[in-house]
């Protein structure tokens, strides 16, 4: 819902030539010591995008934000926000606030002198002060607690807090460190969309680390995916989903089916694939550029898969196997299938009807096909 | 010796056999306390708080009444030089004689309020520059980088390696007139005239900070090492500068340090006897000084435990504060 509001061109900066980005991360390092936190890193983010940072723990994700933020300066590289160089731009001088992962909520103060602190340091007015804390107080839905101290209240009411301070100042960039994760479902999904309404009404810039794939998808204008301090792949949803340029980003989001081949037949509109694993031969209806022979990957979504009881009459995109296990999950069923490679692939289904009667079951021979333009061919 | 399948104490509970509380429960003395004291109320948990009264009434408690007892005695020239508490009479009345002229002599005598209100002036101004000195100090531990921190700890405490006595004396050294101090400055022709330093309140404030020093520092420092660092970025990321997040940050975060710390340096500096009668003057009267000459100039004793009583009673107050500071902290 969110995302179809951003899907129009005109709001995809970044694929304007003459578009200046609000952040420009230019081969920033860190290091700690010999290890390296976050490596070469190049990074472009525009005014009011929502950039959700996807990442395995540890792969520097904070790191990053904190070098934006201005606590940690770069090893190597430059940082330049709203085109000013930010090296030697002390924190309380960038016009940025940051949700902390940990929090890091005064513990000597209440949750509204907590919140009113950052408009306290802009003197702004009492009066002011207070109305914007009540209302910020009001969206977290925390009103109640606003005479508190930290340690009275629970996990998730205190990541309300956090957020609710790195909110009220209204600062031209938010950079939000996993901001939602200790929220329930419904409270997280009410965040959620005050969020994206926040940000429609006020145009600020959002930066936010997320483990919820869920979120990013839904949230973001764009996500990056980090591992191991780099930076992957940046994107919209769609394309990180549908074009995921390696195996480590296809299997991140979401689940996907791999299968390891060589190249038969490397043409412009179309590539053939030779694969032991997947017991066929593969025909993709677009071009890569490799040379013939070479080692590939090609991967398939689970929803893409079509599963049978009949054979389809292509020889291609079609194999089969026999059905292990099978998972209900209300919406839709999950088959995993051993073919006769042993690789074990993963088919989810819709569930159309209520209780089919012949439905596939245990141990039965299916096929497995799909079209020559739901999977993609990876390099790595 | 050994008796067969008899299997030592120590290798039962060690193998984890069984629990020693179920060993113990064999021996009837126990079983019998752990029952007299469950059904007095008490539990394992409340045995475990119990030993610290217990330290505070065997060292604490026991002592203080004795020196409240003499405190309510006559002097006498005999030994032990005081008149006894309970006297049986011959007709068997149980006789208890409480003499409470000390007190009336301490209150009547301004000697004693000055001497009181002079230790307490003098204790609050060496807790103020012990504080001032000591937060940077401790503050730049605190700060240090962690490799360097146990070295400053250890600088911090090297003091205490040496007798305090000697330390004492050793500013003896320092300030005299024909001391170090001296010696330089007119070595170096600044001065014609020694300056006096020896037997001075200034000397007694310089021994009372140099040596309660390390008391500000340590509380000071385990506190200050506790604290968030990531508080004061959220500050600064709030747009607060580094001067302002200390204000409002750092200090109340440290007040607990402070307060520790204040009164570790305040309590004993109030009773403080050695430092003000080795390097103070014959016009420095501090309370303990008095207290140690009414005991060994004046051998009166009951006098001399009644102005024991009376600092503590002065030292009451601070003590109360704390408590109370400190019981705020934990219910806040
Ligand atoms: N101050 C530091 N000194 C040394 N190593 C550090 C420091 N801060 C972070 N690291 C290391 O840098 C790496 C990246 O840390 P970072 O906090 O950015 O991870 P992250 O992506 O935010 O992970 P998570 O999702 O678990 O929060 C980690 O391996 C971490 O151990
Ligand atoms: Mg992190």
């Amino acid at each position: 819902m969110a995302q179809s509001t951003r899907a129009t061109p005109a709001q995809e900066p970044w694929n304007d030539p003459h578009a200046q980005p609000y952040i420009r991360i230019e081969n920033v390092t860190k290091k700690f010591g010999a290890f390296v936190a976050v490596n070469n890193v190049s990074l472009n983010i525009y005014q009011n995008e929502f950039f959700c940072l996807l990442g395995g723990s540890g792969c520097g994700k904070s790191t990053l934000l904190r070098m934006l933020a201005g606590f940690d300066s770069p090893t190597s590289g430059k940082i330049y926000i709203d085109g000013t160089d930010m090296e030697g731009t002390a924190p309380y001088d960038r016009p940025v606030n940051m949700m902390f992962q940990s929090y890091a909520l005064f513990p000597h103060m209440t949750v509204e002198s907590n919140i009113a602190f950052g408009l306290k340091q802009d003197r702004i007015s009492k009066t002011q002060t207070t109305q914007r804390v009540q209302d910020i107080l009001e969206l977290v839905q925390l009103s109640p607690f606003a005479q508190r101290r930290p340690h009275q209240l629970s996990g998730g009411q205190r990541q309300r807090v956090a957020l609710a301070r790195a909110l009220v100042k209204q600062p031209k960039l938010l950079l939000l460190d996993e901001p939602l994760a200790a929220l329930d479902k419904k409270l997280r999904e009410e965040t959620q969309f005050e969020l994206v309404n926040i940000q429609e009404q006020t145009g600020v810039t959002f930066m936010v680390v997320t483990h919820d794939q869920e979120e990013a998808m839904t949230l973001s204008s764009r996500i990056g995916v980090m591992n191991a301090g780099e930076i992957v792949q940046t994107g919209t949803p769609t394309e990180i989903y549908e074009y995921p340029g390696s195996r480590f980003v296809a299997d991140f989001i979401g689940s996907v089916n791999i299968f390891e081949g060589r190249i038969t037949e490397d043409e412009a509109d179309h590539v053939r694939i030779d694969s032991e694993e997947a017991g066929c031969s593969l025909y993709i209806d677009h071009g890569v550029t490799t040379t013939s022979g070479a080692k590939v990957w090609f991967a398939v979504r689970p929803e893409k898969i079509a599963i049978s009881r009949d054979k389809s009459d292509a020889d291609e995109n079609c194999t089969s196997g026999t059905v292990q296990e099978i998972a209900y999950m209300g919406d839709l069923s999950i088959y995993h299938v051993e073919l006769e490679s042993g690789k074990r692939v993963r088919v989810t289904m819709p569930n159309l009807v209520r209780g089919v009667s012949d439905a596939i079951t245990w141990d039965e021979q299916v096929y497995l096909s799909w079209r020559p333009s739901s999977g993609v061919v990876l390099m790595a | 010796m050994s008796r067969a399948g008899y299997v030592p104490l120590g290798e039962r509970v060690a193998a984890g056999a069984e629990p020693l509380s179920r060993i113990l429960w064999r021996f009837p003395p126990y079983r019998w306390c752990v029952t007299l004291l469950q059904r007095m109320g008490f539990t394992g948990r409340s045995a475990v708080i119990a030993i610290p009264y217990l330290w505070l009434l065997l060292f604490f408690l026991v002592p203080f009444a004795f020196v409240l007892k003499i405190s309510l005695a006559e002097a006498l020239i005999a030994r032990p030089p005081y008149s006894s508490l309970f006297e049986w009479t011959e007709e068997a009345y149980l006789v208890i004689k409480m003499n409470v002229a000390n007190y009336q002599f301490l209150i009547e005598d301004d000697l004693y309020w000055t001497a009181y209100l002079n230790s307490a002036k003098v204790a609050l101004i060496s807790t103020f520059f012990c504080l001032v000195i000591g937060y940077p100090m401790a503050y730049g531990m605190a700060r240090a980088d962690p490799s360097w921190r146990n070295v400053l700890l250890l600088l911090v405490i090297l003091p205490f390696w040496t007798s305090f006595l000697l330390r004492v004396y050793a500013w003896i050294g320092i300030l005299k007139n024909n001391g170090i101090i001296n010696n330089i400055l007119m070595g170096l022709g600044i001065i014609d005239e020694p300056i006096v330093m020896m037997q001075t309140n200034f000397a007694v404030y310089l021994g009372i900070v140099y040596s309660y020093l390390p008391f500000m520092i340590l509380p000071l420092y385990a506190n200050l090492e506790r604290l968030d660092r990531t508080l004061l970025e959220a500050a600064a990321d709030l747009g607060c500068r580094p001067i302002k997040a200390f204000v409002y940050i750092t200090l109340p975060l440290s007040l607990p340090g402070i307060i520790a710390g204040s009164l570790l340096v305040f309590i004993p500096a109030v009773g403080e006897f050695v430092i003000p009668a080795l390097l103070g003057g014959p016009d420095t009267l501090m309370i303990g000084r008095v207290l140690w000459d009414e005991f060994f100039a004046n051998r009166d004793w009951p006098v001399a435990s009644a102005v024991a009583i009376a600092i503590l009673l002065l030292l009451v107050v601070p003590i109360v504060i704390f408590q109370r500071f400190q019981a705020h902290e934990a219910g806040a």
